[in-house]
């Protein structure tokens, strides 16, 4: 490269591309820790994603506009149940087009080949249409109108001791005490609380908590077309005292924010997330710092010629930008391999693109932090150490 | 501005390394004017003070006593910054140990100096081709003879025609045809204009200069 202009950071580009490149087993090691802290960062916060996504996973995939259920619960897998009365209440409200009950209750599970699991079983009124397993991967839900009748995930099948359920063979499982048929299943659908999810209808759902069947965790409803969501949120709280009532949003807010921080389950994810970034930045302060006093000759020929600071500043900086590109690059390309793989297992790693994107950000910013070491280094040297042998 | 003024000058020039016991008095009293026109060697046994005074005429060591003048004016009061400016705009240097950058090619390395003197990258082959290396344009310093790489040296500190040009024994390193070619090179760009002011041991080398001045003990020996 003998042109004029390098990305726009002429000569001094040039100077910190060539030594990057002079020394290139140092380079590959530069490159490797900015890889590992891209993968560690981009996993972690892929995780964190992941995690998040599956509290609220049926929440979001439910049609409802307002959820009531018992004051106080702060998570969506944790209620008391309330009454049939409210659902009267509920549906009795102007706006509302539309209320049903939904079951979310904790129950064991026995597995066929012996031990127990704890599941949670979530309880659809099929023929209203506002909820329902979907996702479908095997099995019929209409299936599910029958009684004792259940879906899982294929995610679960082996947590469940029903390896191959779905596949053409008849399971059945003892559900709380209950027998139950697995008649579909779903794919992709995870839990946070690692508790599988067991789909079935209301009516068996009953069966399987002990619930009397003027007993629900929720009463989901829709509003009416032209209603304000808000204002119907009002009404119904106003009317069921007993009873908290949120709009879906602020609902999936709560219990995401329940799981990931008043646990610390996110914090810790977050915490992992940093320290592999720390250890990233440390790497590459190392490496860079490394180049740099293995040039200091040249930054005081630099010095002595008369070059300004900013020349300066551009070749270390130069330097920490190409690293943080090519080294975000192979990170990426590596994470979202790894991404790819965890779409099979309990815990997936989402890595959209946009992620990815940003995360450059972080690249960048560890990259050019580690490199102001170096910088101090280049800008404290005497120029008359040219002369002095 | 008249062509009397020198180029560069020190006058009452003194330098004391260090403080206390371990203080050393390098430089003591020196006089010295540099000329437009003329190549003056400085020599005088090792540990004389001609780096020294070689460094406080190129702005890069601030002297102890007395004052530089750069075209008649003052540098004292200068900050760092206008310093590294004036350095660039006034001086080339060139050192025993060439100082060329290894990971750049020579062509490059000539081009790394005229971008910092915001000069035409593309003068850098005509600086070349006025030292003879008009052919190895795209070899490394690794590829070239020391002869070669201190051409390559005077090349980069031609870029942007600086008046003053300082060479620290840019001949120590070379056998005596390739340092005496260096130095004739030197000599011609004093006769073009320049001031030159060149470090050594080689009685050869001072023998093409215009005017010797010799260190002995920190002064000028008689
Ligand atoms: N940075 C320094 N700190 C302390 N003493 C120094 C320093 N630089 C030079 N000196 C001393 O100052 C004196 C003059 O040094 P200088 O380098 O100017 O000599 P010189 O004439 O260039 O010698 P040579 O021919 O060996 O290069 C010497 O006694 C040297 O030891
Ligand atoms: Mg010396």
């Amino acid at each position: 490269m003998t042109g004029k202009r390098h990305w726009g950071m002429g000569m001094a580009g040039l100077l910190g591309w060539r030594n990057l490149a002079h020394d290139r087993s140092r380079f590959v090691v530069t490159l490797t820790g900015i890889v590992f802290a891209v993968v560690l960062f981009t996993m972690q916060v892929g995780l964190f994603l992941g995690f998040q996504d599956s509290t609220t996973t049926i929440i979001r995939h439910t049609g409802a506009d307002l959820w009531v259920l018992g004051k106080g619960a702060r998570n969506f897998e944790i209620t008391l149940p309330i009454q049939e009365r409210e659902l009267y209440l509920v549906r009795s409200v102007p706006g509302v087009e539309r209320a049903e009950p939904l079951i979310v209750q904790f129950v064991p599970w026995k597995k066929p080949g012996g031990g127990d699991e704890s599941v949670i079983v979530v309880g659809f009124d099929l023929n209203s249409g506002l909820a329902g397993p979907w996702g479908l991967v095997a099995g019929d839900a209409a299936e599910l109108r029958r009684p004792a009748t259940v879906a899982i995930d294929t995610l679960f099948a082996d947590k469940l001791g029903v390896p191959g359920a779905g596949e053409g063979k008849e399971a059945t499982v003892e559900i709380n005490g209950h027998r139950a048929r697995i008649v579909a299943m779903t794919q992709g659908i995870r839990s946070f609380t690692t508790s599988p999810w067991v789909f079935t209808s209301l009516r068996t759902a009953f069966d399987l908590t002990g619930f009397n069947e003027d007993r629900s965790n929720y009463v989901i409803a829709k509003v009416a077309a032209g209603a304000d969501v808000t204002a119907v949120r009002d009404s119904l709280r106003a009317i069921l005292p007993r009873c908290d009532v949120y709009a879906s949003e602020e609902f999936a807010a709560m219990t995401r924010d329940y799981w990931m921080f008043t646990t610390g389950a996110g914090a810790s994810v977050l915490v992992s997330a940093v320290l592999g970034l720390l250890v990233g930045a440390v790497i590459v302060a190392q490496v860079l710092y490394a180049t740099t006093v293995d040039h200091l000759a040249e930054f005081g020929t630099l010095r002595a010629m008369g070059a300004p600071s900013a020349f300066i500043y551009k070749v270390i900086l130069g330097q920490a930008v190409i690293s943080a590109v090519l080294g975000h690059v192979l990170g990426i390309a590596v994470s979202l391999l790894v991404a790819k793989g965890s779409e099979a297992g309990a815990a997936v790693i989402l890595v959209p693109l946009p992620l990815a994107g940003s995360l450059f950000g972080v690249t960048l910013a560890m990259c050019v932090g580690a490199s102001l070491v170096s910088i101090r280094k280049a800008m404290t040297i005497d120029p008359a150490m040219v002369f002095q042998r | 501005m008249p062509m009397d003024v020198p180029m560069v000058e020190v006058e009452g020039a003194g330098m004391v390394y260090g403080t206390g016991e371990a203080a050393v008095r390098a430089l003591d009293g020196v006089d010295l004017a540099v000329r437009r026109g003329e190549m003056l060697a400085l020599v005088g046994p090792s540990g004389s003070g001609k780096t020294t005074l070689l460094m406080i005429l190129g702005c890069l060591l601030r002297p102890s006593a007395g004052e530089v003048r750069v075209d008649g004016a003052p540098v004292a009061g200068l900050a760092p910054a206008v310093l590294g400016a004036l350095r660039l705009s006034r001086m080339g240097f060139i050192f025993q140990g060439y100082n060329l950058f290894p990971a750049l090619t020579a062509l490059e390395n000539v081009q790394l100096a005229l971008d910092l003197k915001g000069r035409d990258l593309d003068e850098g082959a005509d600086l070349l081709h006025r030292v003879g290396l008009g052919a190895r344009l795209n070899s490394y310093p690794r590829q070239l003879s020391g002869g070669e790489k201190q051409r390559v040296a005077v090349a980069r500190a031609l870029a942007g025609e600086p008046g003053i040009i300082l060479a620290d024994e840019p001949t120590a390193a070379l056998d005596t045809a390739n340092g005496l070619g260096v130095v004739e090179l030197l000599h011609e760009l004093a006769q073009a204009g320049r001031a030159v002011v060149v470090v050594t041991h080689d009685p050869r080398v001072a023998g093409l200069a215009d005017r010797i001045v010799r260190i002995q003990d920190g002064r000028i020996a008689a």
